[in-house]
């Protein structure tokens, strides 16, 4: 594993297993009475969300909560972000304070990355603007692993807003490590113009995947992210790419329906559809706080680089 | 260069398990109250096998736990690595029963104090014994075994492995001295 989780492509095929099976032992704490193990005892896990989320911050904060770490919240609003106080200096505060661990979401993209070079602590990227959300991804590898029972080979269509969505582009680099087969489809002028080169296919036409696919992925139509241009109304993009009742049905027996959550039900979802028995949109959200644990974990309780020789650098050890 | 030296093969193994099952049935007077709980990777199957005799000395159906003693260690960030996380498996509640632990080898205790701080967050057992395979000494912590297969006087760094057929196709106890291991290094 890498010291930092800033992409999906920091992650090999044989780290994502591990991930996912240590997530799976994190389940099953999930499942107990008392929801908690002491296994990061007094290291320090700050959240430091400078974008609107729900899910995330929280799913983050109670799985280091559960490892019974310290957690510290920290946003833009109420902090010194809002009088003005530059990143840098405010990382160099967290680092100050001893945060073993930063996770960040950020609207700009690259700036988890440049976090790595002002603190000592984990990076874990939580979201930074149009580039990548890799925990989403790994909870999304894992339901999907779980449900269907392999990753390899799997058909997986991922829907809509591909342009904006940090979501596809983690989830599309997850699934082509795993060697899923995926398809992009939306609007052609919501289609990265590079999505050949991530090794998936593209494709304007749901209608013609549907009827083939193990996993249909809908993504959010990220009205704040977008002008006005990208397509001509909301009820024309729901004819065309939404996930209708209609299409719902065609989707093969045992095929999963996923959404990263929040959803504009109506717009890329019928609200029918969102709650239909094959959509497993709020194990989704179950799975996320496990598969969060499991990188805490991971990360925090390794004594400290493993270089590529495999060996620790002794004086992390020492350190830690 | 010499080879592991066997303590114990399949039959001794099969013996101390034998005599380790009446020992537990006699200590509490019958086996109604007793959950045998198995620490992973090796001390679940050994449960698993003590049950079975159990059952057919005594007639009593014992319940049979694994339990993954990884996020309760002592030394998370000390290693290199974060340890690997195996399966825990309770599936009953063990609240007011007799908990007996089993592990395949009791060295410094470590394990065990992990163990019963992690059985604690399922519930309060009326109490906890130990029962292991092999004691081979060289303890860090006040803890000792109620039942014990065999005492082995060992060397510190000596490599105590113990197999199990169900993970390793066959059942034995080896020890590779210190000494041996030095020279297989070099």
């Amino acid at each position: 594993m890498n010291r930092h989780v800033l992409s999906m492509h920091d992650l090999t095929a044989d780290d994502v297993t591990r991930v996912l099976d240590t997530a799976e032992s994190f389940r099953e704490v999930g499942t107990r009475v008392i929801k908690k193990v002491p296994a990061l005892r007094g290291r320090t896990v700050v959240n430091f969300f400078l974008e609107n989320s729900t899910r995330t911050r929280i799913s983050f904060e109670l799985a280091a909560k559960r490892l019974s770490a310290d957690v510290i919240n920290f946003s833009a609003g109420g902090s010194s972000v809002s009088k003005g106080e530059s990143l840098k200096d405010t990382a160099l505060t967290l680092q100050a304070m001893g945060a073993d661990a930063i996770v960040i979401r950020h609207s700009s993209s690259g700036s988890p990355l440049q976090l790595t070079k002002w603190v000592e602590g984990h990076v874990l990227n939580a979201g930074d603007g149009t580039h990548e959300h890799p925990t989403q991804a790994l909870l999304d590898l894992y339901t999907m692993r779980e449900k269907l029972g392999r990753l390899e080979g799997l058909r997986v269509a991922i829907v809509g807003d591909v342009l904006h969505s940090r979501v596809a582009r983690s989830l599309s680099f997850g699934l082509v490590t795993m060697g899923a087969d995926v398809t992009l489809i939306g609007p052609p002028t919501l289609i990265p113009p590079d999505a050949p080169t991530w090794g998936v296919q593209v494709s304007y036409d749901l209608d013609a995947a549907i009827p083939k696919l193990d996993v249909c992925y809908m993504l959010r139509v990220q009205r704040e992210r977008q002008r006005l241009e990208y397509f001509p109304s909301v009820r024309e993009y729901n004819r065309l790419f939404g996930l209708t009742g209609a299409r719902a049905g065609i989707l093969p027996e045992g095929s999963l329906i996923m959404h990263p959550g929040p959803m504009n039900r109506g717009v890329e979802i019928d609200s029918d559809v969102a709650d239909l028995p094959q959509s497993v949109i709020e194990e989704q959200v179950t799975n996320g706080i496990a598969v969060r644990m499991s990188l805490l974990y991971l990360l925090l309780g390794s004594g400290g680089v493993v270089g590529a020789g495999g060996q620790a650098v002794p004086g992390e050890v020492a350190r830690a | 260069m010499s080879v592991a030296g066997t303590l114990l093969d399949a039959d001794d193994i099969r013996r101390a398990l034998t005599r380790i099952a009446h020992e537990i049935i006699e200590r509490d007077k019958g086996a109604a109250d007793v959950v045998l709980v198995g620490i992973a990777n090796r001390g679940d199957h050994l449960a698993r096998r003590l049950a079975a005799e159990i059952e057919r000395i005594e007639g009593t159906h014992v319940p049979v736990g694994v339990l993954d003693i990884t996020f309760y260690r002592d030394d998370i960030g000390l290693r290199a690595e974060a340890p690997e996380v195996h399966e825990t498996r309770i599936g009953i509640d063990i609240s007011g029963r007799t908990v007996v632990l089993v592990d395949d080898v009791l060295f410094t205790g470590r394990t065990i104090r992990a163990a019963m701080d992690a059985l604690i967050d399922f519930g309060r057992p009326d109490r906890i014994r130990l029962a292991v395979l092999v004691d081979r000494g060289h303890r860090e912590l006040p803890i000792r075994a109620d039942f014990v297969g065999k005492n082995v006087p060992t060397r510190r760094d000596d490599d105590v492995r113990v197999h199990v057929r169900e993970l390793d196709g066959d059942d034995a106890v080896t020890v590779q001295e210190a000494a041996a291991i030095q020279e297989v290094h070099r």
